[in-house]
C-alpha cells in the first residue's frame, strides 16, 4: 500500500503539534520517522489512525484521499498500528484481545476458537510462540508486543504503524523485532517505525524522516552516519561531557543483602540480591524496564514489604522501618514517576518543595506549618535550582518536566544525605535539564554521599555509573565496572551472567564492527 | 483600551467564573422547581385546559403557584413580614438556623474527607451513632451543667469518630471502598439503634416504642436567646467553632496538610513518608467527629430524646452541602445555611401552600448537578466555554506543548554519533 | 570489587515464595476454622433438644409432601464435623500445597455452615416449625427488586460507570409504574412508564457522568436524591385524588400448569408473576450476552480498558451511554415490583434502600450476573428469613439478621471472603486526547 501525507497539520489549541508535514511511504519499504520524544511523531500517527483529526491537509492511501472519524475506518482500510504503551485488555486472553472489535461469530456466539485458529496460523508463519487461551497479563511484554502485531495482522494490514516498539525490549529482543519487520516488509506490507535509537534506524530503515518540534526538517539515507543524524533530529550540537572525576572509593555506605521481594500472586519480584556502594559512589543500575529495579529501590526505601535479606546504611538496618524513619536517617530519594510519586500535581511549588519536611523544626511546628518559613525556603530553593515558575504558589503541574525534576531534587538535597536512591532521574527531562540534574548528582556524589541510580536508557548508565549493576527478571546479573561495553550490558540485560557476557563479547568482537557495538 | 472595553472584559471574566456559575445554578435549579410546581398546580392544570383560548389565564395561575409557594418558603426561613410580634417575625430566621446547626457540622466531616480523597457517604450512620450515645451519656448520668453539656458533646463526637473510623480502618487494612463500606455502615447504624431503643439500655421506662428516656435538663443546650421560643441553641455556637477549627485544620496545620497531600496524591505522600494509612484512619475519625456533632446537637438542642428518626436525613443533605461548597470550609457554612433555609422555607412552603417539602430535595441535588457541571450551565445560558478553549492543548500528553529536546534522546544521538 | 558475580542460591527464592502463597491461603482457612468453633459451640453444645420442622408443602398444594423434620442436637453436631473436616482441609491445603481450597468446596462449606445456622435459628423459636416452601418463595419474591437492580448496576459498571443511582432507577420504576397504571389502567402502560422512570435517571446519569464528567459516584448519590425529592414531590401533588384515574392494575401470578404442582420447586420457579419469569431469563440471558457475545466482549473491553477499545474502532462513551440506559430499563421496570406486586400504591422512598442493596450483590456477586444474582436471592432469603422467624417467635432480634447482608458485603469488599476485583475503568471517565 502507498501512503502519502500531504501537509498534515495538527492543533492543539494554539500549540501545533505537527506543521504542514508531508511525506510518502512506498509499498514494501520500512519508512522511519527519527525525531526526540515530543517532536510531534506519535500525534501525527494519531492522526493517521484515525485517533485524532487533521486540522488541515490530506491523507491518501494508493493515491485516494481518505478521512478517518476514528481507527475502525483506520483499520478497515488495512492500517494496523502496534502503540507504545499497548492497548491490551490485561485480564482478557490472548484470543479475546485479538479478536475484539473483530469478532468472529457463529450464530450470535462469540467464536473465539476460529480466533485462536488463525493466532495460531500467523504465530506459525512468524515463529512465535503463543498460546491464544493465556491471559494477557501474565505474559511478558515482548509477548504482548507480538500479540499487539498479530491483532494488526489478523486485520489484514498492508501499512504498519510501530510506535517506538523498542523501548521497553532488550538489546536481543529488539533484534528479533527487527527480523520479524525485515519479514513482514519483504511480504510487501509497508511499515512505519518510529523511533528516536540510531542504532536500530540505521539497521531497519529504507526511508528516513526526521522531525523536530513538529516540523519535517529533512529525510536521509540510512546510510548517512550517525552524528549526521543526531544533528538533524536535535538540531544542534549536543554535547553531554559532564567532565566526571572518577569515584574516590571510600567506606561501603549501602549494603543490600540478600533481598528478596515476593508480589501477592506469588511471583518472585526481586530475588536474592545483595550489593554495596561505597561513600562517594554511583553505582547505576540498569536493565530493561520491569526487571525488579523498581522494586530494589521501594525495598530500600521502605516502601515496599520485603521477605527475606536486609538493607543497611552504615551498619544501621533500615529494613522493617517505616518510610519516615528511612528519610530522616539521611536518605534521599527521586522517585521513578514524579507525577505519581514526586509531586502533590495540585499543591503548590512552596507545599511540594517542604513534602517530606514535616519533621524539620524550622518548617513546621507541633500543630501548624510556619508558612513564613515555607515560602522563605521555596524562594531560596527556586533560585538555587534555577526553578523556572511563575511564582512558588503556582501548581506544581503545570511546570515543565525539567522543572519539576528540579523541585523533587531540591526538596531531597534540603537535608544532609548519607544515601541517595535516584530512579530514572532524568526520564522527560529537556536535554538543559538533564545536564543540570546529573551535574548536581555528581556534586551530592563528591561529598561523600552514596549514589544509586537507576536508569534504563544505557548512555545514563555509562555517563553516571563508578560501577553498573545489572538487572533481570529480578536477579542481579552482576556488577561491572564503569564503562563496560554496550554488548557485555545488552547481553546481562538480556540474562546473562557477566563472565558470561564478557566471553560472549570476546568472541564476536571484530574489527569493522565498532559501531554496531557501541 | 477604552474603558469600555475594560469594563466588558470584566463583565465577561465575572460571567464566566465559577461563583457566578453556582449563583446561575442555584437560579437554574429555582427555575426548575417552580416550574414543577407550576404544572402540578391544580389552577394552573385547569386553566391548561383552555390554554389555546386563553393562554394569560395558564401563566397567570402558574406564575401564582410558583411564586406563592417560594414566598412562603421565604417567610418560613428567612423573615416573616406577616408576623405580628418580633418573635414571630425572626422566628424564621431561627429555625433555618437550628435546621442548619447539624447540617453545619455534618457537612464539615464530609468535607474533611473529601479533602483527603475520601468519599464518606456514611455521614448518616456516624450522626445515628454519635446521636445515641449523645442520648445515653444526656440521661443516664446525671451531671451539673457546664460538665454534663461538654461531656455529651465529647461523646458524640467520639461516637462518630469510631464509626467513621471503622471505615477508615477497614479502607486502611484491608482497601475495602469506603463509598461501599459507608453504605453499609449506615444500615447497619441504624438497625443497631432500632435494636437498642428496644433493651433496657435506651428504652424509656414504661413504653414499648423504640424511644429512649429523655435527656436531663442538664445535658440540654441553652437557648441562645433565653425566654423567647426561638429554638436556635448552644448547638449554633458549637457550629461555628467547628467550621472555625475545620480551616485551620485543612489549611494551617501540619495534619491538614497531610491529609490533602493524601487525598491529592496518595503515593507522592506514601513516598514523601506520610503514612497514608493513618491519615486514612484519622481522615475518617474526624469526619466521622464532625458527623457524631450533628447528632448531639440533634439529641440535646432540639429533640431531647432518641427515636428511629434522630438524624433524619442529615447525613445525605451533608453530602450535597459539601459537594455545592467544593470542600471549603467557610462555603460549606454558607452553603449548609442555605440548605437549611431550604429546610426550614421547605416545612413552611408545605403548611402553607401544601406544596410538598420533598421540592426541596429536586432543588438541591439539581444546584449540586448544575455545579458539579459548569459547561452544562453555562450551556443554558448560552455563555460560551471559555475552559474547553483554554484546556485543549493540554489535552495529549504524548504531545506536550514544550519545544525543547525532552528525553536522553538526544544524549543517545550524541554518543552514537561520537563513536561513529 | 568488580565483575562480581552473584550466583542466587535455590533455596530463599523458594522458601520466599512459599511464605507468600501460604499466608495467602490461610486467610480462607481461618475463615473457616472460625465457622467450624462456631458450629461446634454453637450448633452443637448450644443446640436446642428440639426438631427443626421443615413445611415443604402450602396447605392448599395439589401435591403434598410430609414436612422435613430434623433433630437439632444431631444435625448441629454433622455440620460442626463437616466444617472442622472443611477447616483441616483448608489448613492442610495452606502449609503443605500453599493452596486454598478450590471454590467448589469452600461454596459448599458456606452453605452447610448455613444449613446448620438455620436449623439452629429455627430450633431455637418457640415454635420450631416453618413452612419452607413459604421461606423460600418469600425470599425469590424480596429479591426481585435487589436481582432487577444489579442486573442494571451490572450493565453499567461491566461498560466503565460505576451506578450509585440504582436506588434512584428503582423507586423511579416504581413511581413510573403507579402514574402509569394509574392514567392508562393497563399493566403495559404501568410496565412502559416504569421504564420510562428507570431510563430518566438513567439518562440524567449518563448526560452528567460521560458527558460532562462529572465524578460518577457523585452524580450517582445526588441522582438518588433527586430521585426521592422528585417521586416525594410527585407522590403529594400529580398521584393524589385525581379525578380520571383507572383502577391500579395488578401482576397476577401466572402458574405453568402441571409444573407448579411440584413440590417446593414448582411454587419458586412456575407460579411466578410474569416480572419473575423475566428475571429468571434476564440473569442468565445477561450473563450470556456478556460472556458469550461480541457485545458482551465489546462492553467488557469498554469496561476494563477503554483506549484498548477505542484503538480498534469501538466507540467507548457510546457503549457506556447505550449500556446505562439499557440499565435504567430494566432497574425501571424491575422498580415496577413495588407497585404492581408487592402493593399498589406508591408511597415516598418505598424502595427504602434496595439499590444499595442490589449495588452490595453486584460486588458480592463479583460483577457476574449469575453470582449477582445468587448474593441478591441470599439476601433476599436472610430478610425473609427474619420475618418467618420473627412469625416462629425466634430468640435472635430481627434487627440483627436485617444486618446481615449489610455485614457481609462489608466483609466482601474487606476481601475476607475471597477477593473481588471489579471492572478496571469503572468509575474512569473516558476522554479522548
Amino acid at each position: 500500500m502507498q501512503l502519502e501525507l500531504k501537509n498534515v497539520t495538527k492543533a492543539f489549541g494554539d500549540f501545533v503539534a505537527n506543521d504542514s508535514i508531508s511525506l510518502t511511504v512506498e509499498p514494501g519499504q520500512v519508512h522511519t520517522l527519527l525525531g526526540e520524544n515530543g517532536a510531534g511523531k506519535s500525534t501525527l500517527m494519531n492522526v493517521l489512525f484515525g485517533l485524532y483529526q487533521p486540522t488541515a491537509g490530506e491523507i491518501l492511501l494508493n493515491g485516494q484521499p481518505v478521512r478517518f472519524s476514528g481507527p475502525g475506518d483506520a483499520m478497515a482500510r488495512g492500517i494496523g498500528m502496534v502503540h507504545q504503551h499497548f492497548m491490551l485488555v490485561p485480564v482478557f486472553t490472548v484470543a479475546e484481545n485479538i479478536a475484539l472489535g473483530h469478532e468472529d461469530t457463529k450464530g450470535g456466539r462469540l467464536d473465539l476458537k476460529t480466533t485462536a485458529r488463525k493466532v495460531r496460523e500467523i504465530s506459525a508463519r512468524f515463529g512465535f510462540d503463543i498460546d491464544p487461551d493465556a491471559l494477557v497479563e501474565d505474559l511478558p511484554v515482548g509477548v504482548q508486543q507480538r500479540v499487539e502485531i498479530i491483532k494488526a495482522l489478523i486485520r489484514d494490514a498492508e501499512l504498519l504503524i510501530l510506535d517506538e516498539p523498542t523501548a521497553v525490549l532488550t538489546p536481543q529482543e529488539t533484534d528479533e523485532l527487527l527480523r520479524i519487520i525485515k519479514q513482514l516488509r519483504d511480504g510487501g506490507t509497508s511499515i512505519i517505525f518510529i523511533s528516536h535509537k540510531l542504532r536500530e534506524v540505521k539497521e531497519i530503515s529504507d526511508v528516513i524522516t526526521v522531525i523536530r518540534r513538529g516540523k519535517v526538517v529533512g529525510t536521509a539515507d540510512p546510510s548517512a552516519s550517525s552524528s549526521e543524524l543526531a544533528s538533524l533530529m536535535v538540531g544542534r550540537d549536543v554535547q553531554l561531557n559532564l567532565n566526571r572525576v572518577p569515584a574516590e572509593g571510600g567506606s561501603p555506605a549501602l549494603e543490600v543483602k540478600n533481598l528478596s521481594v515476593v508480589a501477592t500472586n506469588g511471583t518472585l519480584l526481586l530475588d536474592d540480591v545483595s550489593l554495596s556502594v561505597a561513600e562517594g559512589e554511583v553505582l547505576a543500575v540498569a536493565g530493561v524496564q520491569g526487571n525488579g529495579q523498581t522494586e530494589l529501590v521501594e525495598s530500600i526505601m521502605g516502601l515496599r514489604p520485603v521477605q527475606s535479606g536486609s538493607v543497611s546504611l552504615h551498619g544501621d538496618v533500615l529494613t522493617g522501618r517505616p518510610v519516615k524513619e528511612v528519610l530522616r536517617y539521611g536518605v534521599g530519594y527521586v522517585p521513578e514517576d514524579r507525577n505519581v510519586e514526586g509531586l502533590v500535581g495540585e499543591f503548590s511549588v512552596a507545599e511540594n518543595l517542604v513534602l517530606d519536611q514535616l519533621d524539620r523544626p524550622e518548617i513546621a511546628g507541633r500543630l501548624s506549618l510556619h508558612r513564613a518559613a515555607v515560602a522563605r525556603n521555596a524562594s531560596d530553593k527556586i533560585e538555587e535550582f534555577d526553578i523556572r515558575t511563575g511564582s512558588a504558589s503556582a501548581a506544581a503541574s503545570t511546570l515543565s518536566g525539567g522543572n519539576q525534576q528540579k523541585i523533587v531534587l531540591a526538596r531531597e538535597f534540603s537535608r544532609p544525605l548519607r544515601l541517595l536512591v535516584a530512579s530514572q532521574p532524568t526520564r522527560g527531562v529537556d536535554v538543559g535539564s538533564i545536564e543540570f540534574l546529573h551535574r548536581r548528582i555528581l556534586r551530592e556524589r563528591d561529598t561523600g554521599t552514596a549514589v544509586v541510580l537507576v536508569s534504563t536508557e544505557l548512555d545514563e548508565v555509562l555517563e553516571m555509573g563508578d560501577r553498573i549493576a545489572v538487572m533481570y527478571h529480578g536477579k542481579l546479573m552482576g556488577i561491572v565496572p564503569g564503562g563496560t561495553s554496550r554488548e557485555v550490558l545488552g547481553l546481562m540485560m538480556a540474562g546473562s551472567t557477566a563472565e558470561e557476557a564478557f566471553e560472549a563479547a570476546a568472541g564476536s568482537a571484530q574489527p569493522g564492527s565498532e559501531e554496531n557495538l557501541v | 483600551m477604552s474603558e469600555t472595553t475594560k469594563g466588558r472584559q470584566g463583565w465577561r471574566a465575572f460571567v464566566r467564573s465559577d461563583g457566578f456559575v453556582s449563583v446561575l445554578a442555584v437560579v437554574l435549579s429555582l427555575i426548575v422547581g417552580g416550574i414543577l410546581i407550576a404544572v402540578t398546580n391544580k389552577d394552573a392544570q385547569a386553566s391548561a385546559a383552555y390554554f389555546f383560548a386563553q393562554p394569560g389565564d395558564f401563566f397567570r395561575d402558574a406564575w401564582n403557584a410558583a411564586s406563592g409557594a417560594y414566598a412562603a418558603m421565604f417567610r418560613s426561613a428567612i423573615f416573616n413580614y406577616e408576623g405580628a410580634t418580633a418573635t414571630e417575625m425572626f422566628n424564621p430566621l431561627s429555625e433555618t438556623l437550628t435546621q442548619a446547626t447539624p447540617l453545619i457540622t455534618a457537612s464539615l466531616g464530609v468535607a474533611i474527607a473529601f479533602r483527603a480523597g475520601l468519599f464518606n457517604i456514611g455521614a448518616q450512620g456516624q450522626v445515628i451513632i454519635g446521636a445515641a450515645v449523645a442520648g445515653f451519656v444526656g440521661f443516664r448520668l446525671h451531671l451539673p451543667a457546664p460538665l454534663h453539656i461538654l461531656l455529651v458533646v465529647l461523646a458524640a463526637a467520639l461516637g462518630g469518630a469510631a464509626w467513621g473510623g471503622l471505615a477508615g480502618w477497614l479502607k486502611a487494612k484491608t482497601g475495602a471502598h469506603e463509598v461501599i463500606t459507608t453504605i453499609m455502615l449506615n444500615y447497619v447504624a441504624t438497625y443497631l439503634l432500632a435494636f437498642v431503643l428496644l433493651t433496657p439500655l435506651m428504652q424509656r421506662t414504661g413504653s414499648s416504642d423504640p424511644v429512649s428516656e429523655v435527656i436531663d435538663p442538664t445535658a440540654v443546650f441553652p437557648q441562645l436567646i433565653p425566654g423567647t421560643t426561638l429554638r436556635v441553641h448552644l448547638g449554633f455556637v458549637i457550629a461555628i467553632l467547628a467550621t472555625v477549627f475545620t480551616w485551620w485544620l485543612l489549611s494551617r496545620s501540619k495534619l491538614g496538610y497531610r491529609l490533602r497531600a493524601v487525598g491529592a496524591n496518595p503515593e507522592a505522600a506514601r513516598t514523601a513518608g506520610i503514612s497514608v494509612a493513618a491519615c486514612t484512619v484519622i481522615a475518617m475519625a474526624l469526619s466521622g467527629a464532625m458527623a457524631g456533632l450533628a447528632g448531639a446537637s440533634q439529641v440535646s438542642g432540639t429533640e431531647m430524646f432518641v427515636a428511629e428518626g434522630i438524624a433524619a436525613t442529615i447525613g445525605f443533605d451533608a453530602i450535597t452541602v459539601a459537594l455545592l461548597a467544593r470542600s471549603k470550609p467557610l462555603w460549606v457554612f454558607l452553603a449548609a445555611l442555605l440548605f437549611g433555609a431550604f429546610r426550614a422555607g421547605g416545612v413552611g412552603m408545605q403548611t402553607d401552600t401544601g406544596t410538598p417539602v420533598d421540592i426541596v430535595l429536586v432543588v438541591q441535588s439539581l444546584i449540586v448537578l448544575f455545579i458539579a457541571a459548569p459547561a452544562l450551565t453555562r450551556t443554558i445560558f448560552g455563555i460560551r466555554d471559555r475552559k474547553k478553549a483554554a484546556k485543549a492543548p493540554k489535552a495529549p500528553k504524548s504531545a506536550p506543548p514544550a519545544p525543547p529536546a525532552e528525553t536522553p534522546a538526544a544524549q543517545a544521538a550524541t554518543v552514537e554519533g561520537g563513536a561513529a | 570489587m568488580s565483575a562480581q558475580v552473584l550466583t542466587p542460591a535455590p533455596a530463599p527464592e523458594q522458601s520466599a515464595i512459599t511464605a507468600a502463597l501460604t499466608r495467602a491461603a490461610k486467610r480462607p482457612a481461618w475463615m473457616l476454622s472460625v465457622a467450624a468453633l462456631i458450629a461446634v459451640v454453637v450448633f452443637g453444645f448450644l443446640a436446642p433438644h428440639t426438631s427443626a420442622s421443615f413445611r415443604l408443602s402450602a396447605t392448599d398444594a395439589a401435591v403434598k409432601v410430609p414436612p422435613l423434620v430434623v433433630p437439632a442436637v444431631a444435625f448441629g453436631w454433622i455440620v460442626a464435623l463437616l466444617l472442622i473436616a472443611a477447616a483441616a482441609w483448608a489448613w492442610f491445603l495452606a502449609t503443605q500445597r500453599q493452596r486454598s481450597l478450590p471454590g467448589w468446596a469452600m461454596g459448599l462449606a458456606w452453605f452447610v455452615f448455613l444449613a446448620g445456622l438455620m436449623v439452629w435459628l429455627v430450633g431455637t423459636a418457640n415454635n420450631p416449625d416453618i413452612s419452607l416452601v413459604q421461606l423460600l418463595t418469600g425470599s425469590v419474591a424480596l429479591s426481585l427488586p435487589i436481582i432487577f437492580g444489579s442486573m442494571s448496576g451490572a450493565l453499567c459498571e461491566r461498560a466503565g460507570v460505576v451506578n450509585i443511582a440504582i436506588e434512584g432507577q428503582l423507586l423511579l420504576g416504581a413511581f413510573g409504574a403507579a402514574l402509569g397504571g394509574l392514567l392508562t389502567g393497563s399493566l403495559v402502560g404501568a410496565l412502559v412508564t416504569a421504564a420510562l422512570g428507570g431510563l430518566l435517571v438513567s439518562a440524567l446519569l449518563s448526560l452528567f457522568a460521560v458527558k460532562y464528567l462529572v465524578n460518577q459516584i457523585i452524580v450517582g448519590v445526588v441522582l438518588n436524591v433527586f430521585a426521592s425529592g422528585l417521586t416525594g414531590f410527585f407522590a403529594g401533588t400529580l398521584l393524589k385524588d385525581g379525578e380520571n384515574f383507572h383502577d391500579m392494575p395488578k401482576l397476577a401470578k401466572l402458574p405453568i400448569p402441571g409444573l407448579a404442582d411440584i413440590p417446593v420447586l414448582g411454587p419458586i420457579f412456575f407460579q411466578q408473576t410474569l416480572l419473575g419469569y423475566a428475571m429468571f431469563l434476564l440473569v442468565p440471558g445477561l450473563w450470556f450476552a456478556l460472556f458469550r457475545t461480541k457485545w458482551g466482549l465489546r462492553v467488557r473491553a469498554v469496561g476494563e480498558h477503554p483506549k484498548a477499545a477505542d484503538t480498534v474502532g469501538i466507540k467507548v462513551n457510546r457503549v457506556r451511554v447505550s449500556n446505562v440506559l439499557l440499565a435504567g430499563i430494566v432497574a425501571g421496570v424491575g422498580g415496577s415490583y413495588y407497585t404492581l406486586v408487592s402493593t399498589s400504591e406508591f408511597s415516598r422512598d418505598m424502595t427504602g434502600g434496595t439499590g444499595y442493596i442490589a449495588l452490595a450483590a453486584l460486588i458480592f456477586g463479583r460483577w457476574n450476573p449469575l453470582l449477582a444474582a445468587c448474593a441478591g436471592l441470599l439476601f433476599g432469603f436472610v430478610t425473609n428469613l427474619q420475618y418467618i422467624l420473627a412469625q416462629a417467635g425466634t430468640a435472635v432480634p430481627s434487627q440483627f439478621m436485617a444486618m446481615l447482608p449489610y455485614i457481609v458485603t462489608i466483609f466482601a469488599v474487606a476481601g475476607l471472603v475471597g477477593k473481588s476485583r471489579g471492572p478496571a475503568a469503572s468509575g474512569e471517565p473516558y476522554v479522548k486526547e
